[in-house]
């Protein structure tokens, strides 16, 4: 099991403080680091990577320290968000440079190469290639030496739906094979649809860690909103309104629902049955309308 | 896409062994050296050396005046600075600025390596792109009168050495690395060099033109610095830039793009 682990880590560039105090640690499976531009996502993963020693705090793997420790790439691949690669070599030999360097061969470049699926294109030169294909290679170059750690930074940028389902579902199989594997996004949906747990960054900051519904029901100083339907709304409305963990209701004619904003996570959901009980009213829709990552993340930033 | 095998318990992480080369860290920077639109810089100044050698021994007698000239001044004095700024920020300057070291960094081999690599990668290029051309070009002038044309030709490649691991130096330290590196081969060695006696002793060229002197005839070549002495600061400088360049890589950071 390996872990990467950032204790009370800060780096600041000049008078920019870039990541300020974070505590985290990354363990086997798919871990979504999200946070909109400019949080300190790069900085982080950066220094997880060993190219950037923090200004305060440790970054260890297994308790060793990255910086300044070429073992550890060993046991880490690395695919950076930076365009630039060795575009005057073909695929196949960019890989295979990249194998040579962990002390390996052709064999393992190839098997690399088949896993991103990219044998295809694999004699043509780097500088052909689509932004996709030159994501996969990337990938192919940091998965040659079979690593149990991967890092990287908005690896779906530039890739079609197509592409980024196939590096999702890789991603996902090397999740459930035991790796840690940590990705940044600013792009929701994506670490909505691969992370099995997420840490959120915002300015700088460690803002939240964990699955994501869990990290929005933690948050319960912030409204909750929920859409329900019942046979008797406007009855459910009056005795919901009479709660304090219920801040408003919406009767929306349109949908032909209720629109709930709880204040109070735990004690609606307690509430919401227990008043349908008492007033004999049927409730045939409860659902939240607000748990999507788009939402928890800008409570996240607003807080 | 698929993936094969599981992933197995990592081993302790290893500091990799230090070595004075990697194959494929030398196959990449030379393929980067020599596939750029500086490969052009690179294969035209010693063209220019050898057309020009052509051109005065059509128009005159063999002479080791002109010869001397010529080998001095624009070979020892322009050319080989030049080509050791061309490759000796060129085996890693770019690929610093664009953020593709990252794939050489990401690997268990000790960045004294790769700049020992590089180093060499950057000597050799220099030594073929200039002390075989002015070896070439001083047999052309005067047949190799007074030992001249190997003289020079020893010249440019001790040159070689020195200013690759100068110009390394330099790409490491800043993104303007060529500017510094034709700074200081255009206006110190070619300029302040020949104008300012101080600045003389601080001259890569006439450290090189000390050996020369002494592979030469006596008197076929001239330098303003003692032999010992230059051996001992072409020495001096070759270590130490090689020293602080890799010093230099293994505490390179590379800032994210945020």
């Amino acid at each position: 099991m390996t872990h990467i682990s950032i204790d009370h880590v800060s780096r600041w560039f000049g008078n920019v403080v870039a990541v300020n105090d974070i505590t985290m640690t990354i363990g086997p499976g798919v871990t979504g680091l999200l946070g909109p531009n400019g949080a300190g996502k790069s900085t982080l993963i950066n220094m997880m990577g060993g190219f950037l020693a923090p200004s305060n705090g440790s970054v260890t793997l297994d308790g060793t320290t990255i910086w300044r420790n070429a073992g550890i790439y060993r046991h880490i691949g690395i695919v950076p968000e930076r365009e630039a690669m060795y575009d005057f070599l073909t695929g196949r030999e960019f890989v295979l440079a990249n194998a040579e360097l962990h002390g390996l061969g052709r064999a393992e470049a190839a098997r690399a190469l088949a896993t991103v699926e990219m044998e295809y294109a694999q004699d043509r030169k780097i500088s052909t290639y689509s932004k996709g294909m030159r994501q996969r290679v990337k990938m192919a170059s940091a998965l040659v030496h079979d690593p149990s750690v991967l890092l990287l930074d908005e690896p779906f940028n530039g890739m079609d739906p197509r592409q980024r389902m196939q590096l999702m579902e890789l991603l996902r199989q090397m999740g459930d094979q035991g790796r840690t594997v940590l990705f940044s996004s600013h792009i929701l949906e994506e670490v909505e649809q691969l992370a099995s747990h997420i840490e959120v960054v915002v300015a700088g900051r460690h803002a939240a860690s964990g699955d994501f519904r869990k990290i929005r029901r933690l948050m319960t100083d912030r409204p909750h909103r929920y859409l329900v339907r019942s046979d008797n709304d406007r009855a459910l409305a009056g005795a919901l309104i009479a709660d304090p963990s219920t801040a408003g209701i919406e009767v929306d004619l349109a949908e032909g629902a209720l629109r709930v904003q709880a204040v109070d996570f735990g004690r609606f959901t307690e509430l919401l049955p227990r008043v349908a009980r008492d007033h004999g009213i049927r409730l045939l829709t409860v659902s939240p309308s607000d748990e999507s990552l788009e939402s928890v993340f800008s409570y996240l930033i607003a807080a | 896409m698929s993936t094969t095998t599981p992933a197995a318990p990592p081993a302790p992480a290893r500091a990799p062994k230090a070595a004075l080369f990697h194959p494929t860290v030398a196959r990449l920077t030379y393929r980067a050296l020599l596939g750029r639109r500086r490969a052009l810089i690179l294969f035209a100044l010693p063209t220019l050396l050898v057309v020009l050698a052509i051109a005065v021994r059509a128009l005159a007698n063999a002479d080791d005046s002109t010869a001397g000239g010529i080998l001095g001044g624009f070979a020892l004095g322009t050319m080989v600075p030049l080509i050791g700024v061309i490759a000796g920020t060129g085996a890693i300057g770019p690929e610093i600025d664009d953020g593709s070291v990252v794939y050489l960094l990401a690997k268990p081999v000790s960045r004294s390596t790769i700049i020992f690599t590089k180093l060499f990668v950057a000597i050799g290029v220099t030594v073929a792109f200039s002390s075989l051309p002015v070896l070439f070009a001083g047999f052309i002038l005067n047949g190799n009168s007074q030992q001249m044309a190997v003289g020079y030709a020893v010249a440019a490649a001790i040159a070689s050495v020195a200013y690759s691991a100068l110009f390394l130096l330099f790409g490491t330290v800043t993104r303007h690395a060529v500017v510094f590196g034709l700074v200081y081969a255009l206006v110190w060695e070619a300029l302040m060099g020949t104008l300012i006696p101080g600045a003389k002793t601080l001259s890569v060229q006439q450290w090189a033109l000390a050996v020369g002197q002494r592979v030469a005839a006596d008197g076929a070549i001239t330098s303003d610095v003692q032999l010992p002495v230059a051996v001992c600061l072409l020495v001096a400088l070759t270590a130490v830039a090689t020293w602080y360049a890799g010093r230099r890589l293994k505490a390179l950071t590379l800032a994210g793009e945020e």
